[in-house]
């Protein structure tokens, strides 16, 4: 392939766990291959709905500190979802960029992401799609079992990204959301509720919980009043999904993430709703959050008003 | 054959077939894991058979909770499904760099290494289940006095390929990953094979184990 022909950005500087992300892989639990994907699944939907793509396109998603890329080629629009701080190198200067609007890119033009805001993950993607390779039908990439492309291995420095299929009738389109937070978490009691004293049931759902600095995509761990287990720290190792709130022998809460171990041994005290989830994954080291016990129909119904709130933020975009 | 079906948080099933861990109670629970992942159900995004347990993740968008639990209680399966199993020889090295935890493990059982080996690959072992990390077998069982605890600090990096033992299981570490299980040994033989996507696997759910004893010669013929 001519160079001239070639639309890629070059990684000048990777960031902390850039990755390629889609809706992630389904049906391979039983041979211990989690859903990976998107961790902030409303984000994504917003990103490729902003740029009209595919619903499940790949995007590059970042945590904390984002990439430094450049780009060359044809031009192209590309945006970032999340609550992110960017910066976009032009020849004829530096602009700061805003999060879900679509900017234009140039040959030898820059996006310099800083830091996601208050906020764990960020999105980019482009009007086009970048050319990766599948795995069991997803281009995710799961570190741990090095599953996906760039050999299952994070973004590195210096790595060329291919962007194939521009859509050359793209026009800029943007949208005013400023992003949704929450307070408490809402959860379902678990299957190993009644392994744990009443005092603990009672501190579990009373007092908040700090969310340490041991968190990634496989799992996100807390600290605060020990839950007491009466019954056995231990149960015949089964399977879990995400969103299960384990107890270890320690007496504290770890929470599975997209990228979770599919088995595991520790009783399960609670699992977090499915509407909580894209909102749990942004919180970031050090907050502090408060479960709440809801119903398996508030549960259903709650997604559903999640899924119909997350159309209407997109139905606005202009 | 299911005992009992439970919500696992608002997106999955938790079928529970019982309490024990036994070869009988874990076939059933292979069997219902085939038969439902035959029927190819439209918004089933994930079936994860254990032991004694089998969880339905599914489409929230598809299913609730009651109406995906009437559909599954309402599945017959019959008594005389055969499981299909297969007989997988594994070789493994038990050299000194490789038995990581053979020490440990001759204090605790009261055994002398060569018995404890020797008792080690004297028996075939029982796929239950495959997972934690990707294709990770989890076997058994060991014999009686053959069992014991996990190590009371887990590894922040087991090998690839260790091969290790706790309470009445063994298992294969396809991955680098922590872990705290009794290494014995280690496998040069791929167990997980990311290129092969149809079938990564070496070994599944039911099929039957046979482990043979190799020197490191032989080990590194196997690995180059």
């Amino acid at each position: 392939m001519k160079s001239k022909d070639r639309n890629y950005f070059k990684i000048l500087r990777a960031g902390i766990n850039t990755t390629y992300q889609d809706l992630g892989r389904n049906n391979l639990y039983h041979i211990g291959i989690p859903f990976s994907g998107a961790m902030d699944k409303r984000n994504f939907q917003l990103l490729n709905s902003l740029l009209q793509n595919d619903y499940n396109s790949p995007v590059i998603e970042f945590a904390y500190q984002g990439p430094h890329l450049k780009y060359f080629g044809k031009d192209i629009f590309f945006c970032i979802s999340g609550n992110v701080s960017f910066k976009i190198i032009t020849k004829e200067g530096v602009i700061d960029g805003n999060s879900y609007q679509c900017y234009l890119l140039k040959n030898g033009e820059e996006v310099d992401i800083h830091s996601t805001n208050k906020s764990v993950y960020g999105y980019l993607s482009i009007n086009g799609t970048f050319d990766v390779d599948y795995y069991w039908e997803s281009c995710s990439i799961n570190t741990q079992a090095q599953i996906g492309p760039n050999n299952g291995n994070k973004f590195s420095k210096d790595l060329e990204i291919e962007i194939i299929d521009i859509n050359n009738s793209f026009n800029k389109r943007k949208l005013d959301y400023l992003g949704s937070t929450i307070e408490n978490i809402r959860v379902i009691k678990g299957t190993n509720y009644d392994y744990f004293s009443e005092s603990s049931q009672n501190k579990f759902f009373k007092e908040s919980f700090k969310i340490t600095k041991l968190s990634d995509r496989m799992g996100m761990r807390l600290e605060g009043p020990k839950i007491e287990n009466i019954v056995d720290p231990n149960i015949k190792s089964e399977g879990l999904v995400k969103g299960v709130i384990q107890i270890t022998s320690a007496g504290d809460p770890i929470i599975m993430l997209s990228d979770h171990g599919t088995i595991g041994g520790y009783p399960k005290i609670a699992t977090v709703i499915s509407a909580d989830y894209d909102r749990l994954v942004q919180l970031t080291p050090g907050s502090n959050i408060k479960f709440k016990d809801v119903s398996l129909e508030d549960a259903e119904t709650l997604y559903k008003l999640y899924q119909m709130e997350t159309n209407n933020i997109i139905s606005q975009i202009k | 054959m299911i005992k009992n079906i439970l919500n696992l948080g608002d997106a999955a099933l938790y079928c529970d077939f019982g309490s024990d861990v036994n070869q009988e109670i874990n076939s059933n629970v292979i069997k219902y894991f085939y038969h439902i992942k035959k029927l190819n159900l439209k918004g089933i995004t994930n079936l994860t058979p254990s032991y004694n347990k089998l969880i339905i993740s599914y489409d929230l968008n598809i299913h609730s909770f009651l109406s995906l639990k009437k559909k599954i209680e309402n599945i017959e399966i019959k008594e005389n499904n055969k499981l299909e199993k297969n007989l997988i020889e594994i070789p493994v090295c038990c050299d000194n760099n490789f038995a990581l935890d053979i020490k440990r493990v001759e204090n605790k059982l009261k055994l002398k290494s060569e018995i404890i080996l020797e008792k080690f690959f004297s028996k075939n072992y029982f796929c239950y289940m495959t997972g934690f990390v990707a294709g990770m077998p989890f076997l058994g069982d060991l014999e009686k006095d053959m069992r014991l605890k996990r190590l009371e600090t887990p590894r922040v990096k087991v090998p690839k390929g260790s091969v290790g033992i706790t309470e009445q299981f063994c298992n294969i570490y396809t991955f680098e990953t922590p872990g705290g299980w009794n290494i014995l040994g280690n496998t040069p033989q791929n167990i997980f094979d990311t290129s092969n996507q149809s079938n990564p696997n070496l070994v599944n759910p039911g099929d039957t184990i046979k482990f043979y004893r190799i020197t490191l010669d032989q080990y590194n013929e196997i690995k180059r």
